[in-house]
């Protein structure tokens, strides 16, 4: 997963004419609120995004790309994407700006929507809380206030349903980043909590009618049979992947953990000013005696004191941890629901 | 010059009805198919490398006489007429987005503008075409005349290239549901870009109350020696989805039921309920299936049914109480162990903030 360099030439142009949107935007919510407070997702979008991830994304990489669209008052509209190639078989001179410009120029010319919202990404289990994912998505929102990124989860959507999910930075979280400070102080100052890093937007999906009269042809032309994934009961195989997937997350916390724990006690070990009490003992020695003090030593020249680990990869952590957790909970909620069925099947079988 | 653009005929289902019969031994002036491509206009060669052209552009595809289809065109000699429908021919398999794309740019058209039209690109495989993607292609037409932006054509399909390399330009598509003169000149400018190009239809305009998708193949007719026209065949069209796919249409499919077209994406307990609600509004259709047709049913539905019932399986109650305690088991102990690691990392950050 690349961090994407935002096309300054394209930044300029639309944060200009999304400038005049977001003003409407912003007036409407307070300046602590978000401005975004529902995403629109023409069907279009979806499908694309679906059919980019089964041709191009299989196994544990992840499909990225651009979301096309408008704001209107406090929604955000969507209403077409192209994918972004992977840079796995690239060679070096591939430049993912010009490919963007190019692309947008020429959208523009059949009358698609040229503003760039957001972007979209695939992702393994749920696991894209990572500091890629920050860093592009920190660098959208910068550029344009109002963008998203789309998280589609294939393995979920092939279960049954389809799982898609809008996120934002949260403003404060905005504000860190912009900082670049990390240290722990920073980050107990603006009270950030792994569970207020992201906020998820809610999803609603709008055809106009000229694709529902698509929608009713396809439905009586494909007549391809519902194959009920939703309701099967062989669910062990996902949930001990999240699971595990869970698990060596939580390792990696714990190692933070330690780390962290080590600064404090470092930190508080030299705390104890051994040295600056065997300074002054010394000084006043030598006032007894007569002698000029010594210069009493900044003790930071000495010692250094240790660094405080960033935080912000244990934040992520949490926060990955967070979501996988969720993702399970969901999961077993379902679950249980269908065991509970099948119960009352077979009850009333005997 | 333009390929001349030929049928794909399928070679094992020779579709003239009428010479089919006799492949190899045919005498000469009965204009024979594929099986033993002689043209007319020249009786005495017997294996023609140009009517062998005209069998198949494609690869994979090799005429039933086993002759390998050459595929440079003959210039001189004009390939041979299929006059009949073909029943066996190329099946065009297409993805819901491409329509869905379709409509997106006939309904962002320029102004005055009355149809759109756009590249088809997608893989070729034994028997089918597979269409998996498309763009649309700026172009103007007037009463006499049609200028297509070949250039951005170019272009797009460049930029496309770079995502997916595997999609190769299958030919083009139009909304509207007729076939103009101007489609011709469309698709001989397309026959340049792609051996055989389709020529998919939309028809956006709702005649007959319906959105027709059709799809065609160019095909050469009229009396050989003389100049050729060109008529368009239609092709058996068929629908390919992912299971994915199917999935989100189903859902996008719920925006016709809802008053302004809107519809939320569920929480999980919700879809389950959803999933069982149509289940049993089928299981309901069956059930009444089944008592209105008491006496003369149909055999095949009754067996079909039968074997509906046999797949509850019948297991012995205490060893299902078993399996179902120890998956409810299994799916708790999860569940608390999610809370517990949440609580956890709660805590922590607490601590930390200490």
């Amino acid at each position: 997963m690349a961090s994407r360099k935002e096309g300054t030439g394209s930044t300029a142009t639309s944060s200009s004419s999304t400038a005049g949107a977001a003003g409407k935007g912003k007036g409407k919510g307070g300046s602590g609120d978000s401005a975004v407070k529902q995403v629109q997702i023409d069907g279009l979008v979806v499908l694309k995004i679906i059919k980019h991830y089964q041709e191009e994304g299989q196994g544990t990489e992840v499909v990225q790309g651009v979301l096309l669209g408008l704001v209107v008052e406090d929604r955000l509209e969507i209403t077409n994407c192209f994918p972004f190639p992977q840079h796995t078989e690239d060679d070096a001179d591939f430049d993912e700006v010009q490919y963007q410009m190019e692309m947008m120029r020429s959208l523009r010319h059949v009358n698609i929507d040229h503003l760039h919202v957001g972007w979209y990404q695939s992702t393994y289990y749920g696991s894209f809380v990572t500091r890629a994912l920050l860093d592009s998505q920190f660098s959208y929102q910068h550029a344009i206030e109002e963008s998203v990124v789309l998280i589609y989860d294939p393995i979920k959507t092939a279960q049954g349903s389809l799982s898609l999910k809008a996120y934002r930075l949260t403003p404060k979280l905005m504000e860190v980043c912009k900082e670049k400070d990390f240290s722990p102080e920073a980050l107990k100052k603006a009270n950030i909590t792994f569970e207020y890093m992201f906020e998820e937007v809610p999803i609603v999906i709008k055809n106009s009618h000229l694709i529902n009269v698509l929608m009713w042809e396809l439905e009586k032309k494909s007549a391809v049979a519902d194959k009920h994934e939703l309701l099967s009961l062989a669910s062990s195989n996902h949930l001990g992947k999240n699971l595990q997937l869970l698990m060596d997350r939580v390792d990696e916390m714990s190692q933070d953990i330690v780390k962290y724990n080590t600064y404090m006690r470092n930190t508080s070990k030299q705390q104890q000013q051994k040295h600056q009490q065997r300074r002054q003992q010394e000084n006043m020695q030598r006032q007894s005696r007569g002698e000029p003090p010594l210069p009493e030593e900044d003790l930071s020249k000495l010692f250094k004191p240790p660094q405080p680990p960033a935080r912000m990869d244990s934040l992520l952590i949490a926060g990955q941890i967070n979501t996988y957790c969720q993702n399970i909970k969901e999961f077993t909620a379902q679950n249980l629901g269908k065991l509970f069925m099948a119960q009352a099947l077979q009850e009333y079988n005997n | 010059m333009a390929t001349p653009a030929v049928p794909v005929s399928a070679p094992p289902a020779t579709p003239t009805p009428v010479p089919a019969a006799a492949p190899a031994s045919v005498p000469a002036p009965t204009p024979a198919p594929a099986a033993a491509p002689v043209p007319a206009a020249a009786p005495a060669s017997s294996s023609d490398p140009a009517a062998a052209a005209a069998a198949t552009a494609a690869p994979g595809q090799t005429p039933a006489s086993a002759q390998a289809p050459a595929q440079t065109p003959a210039p001189a000699l004009p390939g041979p007429a299929l006059p009949g429908p073909f029943p066996g021919g190329r099946v065009v398999r297409l993805h819901p987005v491409i329509l869905a794309s379709i409509v997106d740019s006939y309904e962002r058209r320029n102004e005055g503008a009355a149809r759109v039209i756009g590249t088809l690109l997608g893989t070729v495989d034994k028997h089918s075409v597979e269409v998996t993607n498309c763009f649309s292609v700026p172009h103007n037409e007037s009463e006499d005349e049609v200028a297509v932006d070949m250039e951005f054509a170019k272009n797009m399909y460049e930029l496309h290239k770079k995502v997916s390399p595997n999609e190769l330009i299958l030919g083009w598509y139009a909304t509207g549901h007729d076939i103009t003169e101007h489609s011709v000149l469309i698709h001989e400018y397309y026959s340049r870009e792609a051996p055989n190009p389709i020529h998919l239809t939309v028809d956006t305009s709702l005649q007959n109350g319906r959105m027709s998708i059709k799809a065609y193949v160019s095909t050469l007719m009229g009396v050989p020696g003389r100049t050729m026209g060109v008529m368009f065949t239609p092709l058996t069209v068929k629908y390919a989805y992912y299971d994915t796919e199917r999935i989100g249409v189903d859902l996008i499919m719920k925006t016709c039921f809802s008053p302004n077209r809107v519809i939320g994406l569920s929480s999980d307990l919700q879809q389950v309920g959803g999933a069982s609600a149509r289940i049993q509004d089928a299981l309901s259709t069956v059930l009444q299936y089944a008592e209105d047709v008491l006496v003369s049913a149909d055999n095949t539905v009754g067996r079909f049914l039968m074997s509906l019932v046999n797949q509850v399986p019948k297991i012995v109650p205490d060893d299902f109480e078993t399996m179902l305690n120890s998956n409810i088991n299994d799916l708790l102990m999860v569940t608390y162990l999610a809370n517990l690691t949440q609580s956890q990392i709660a805590l922590n950050e607490k601590l930390v903030n200490l």
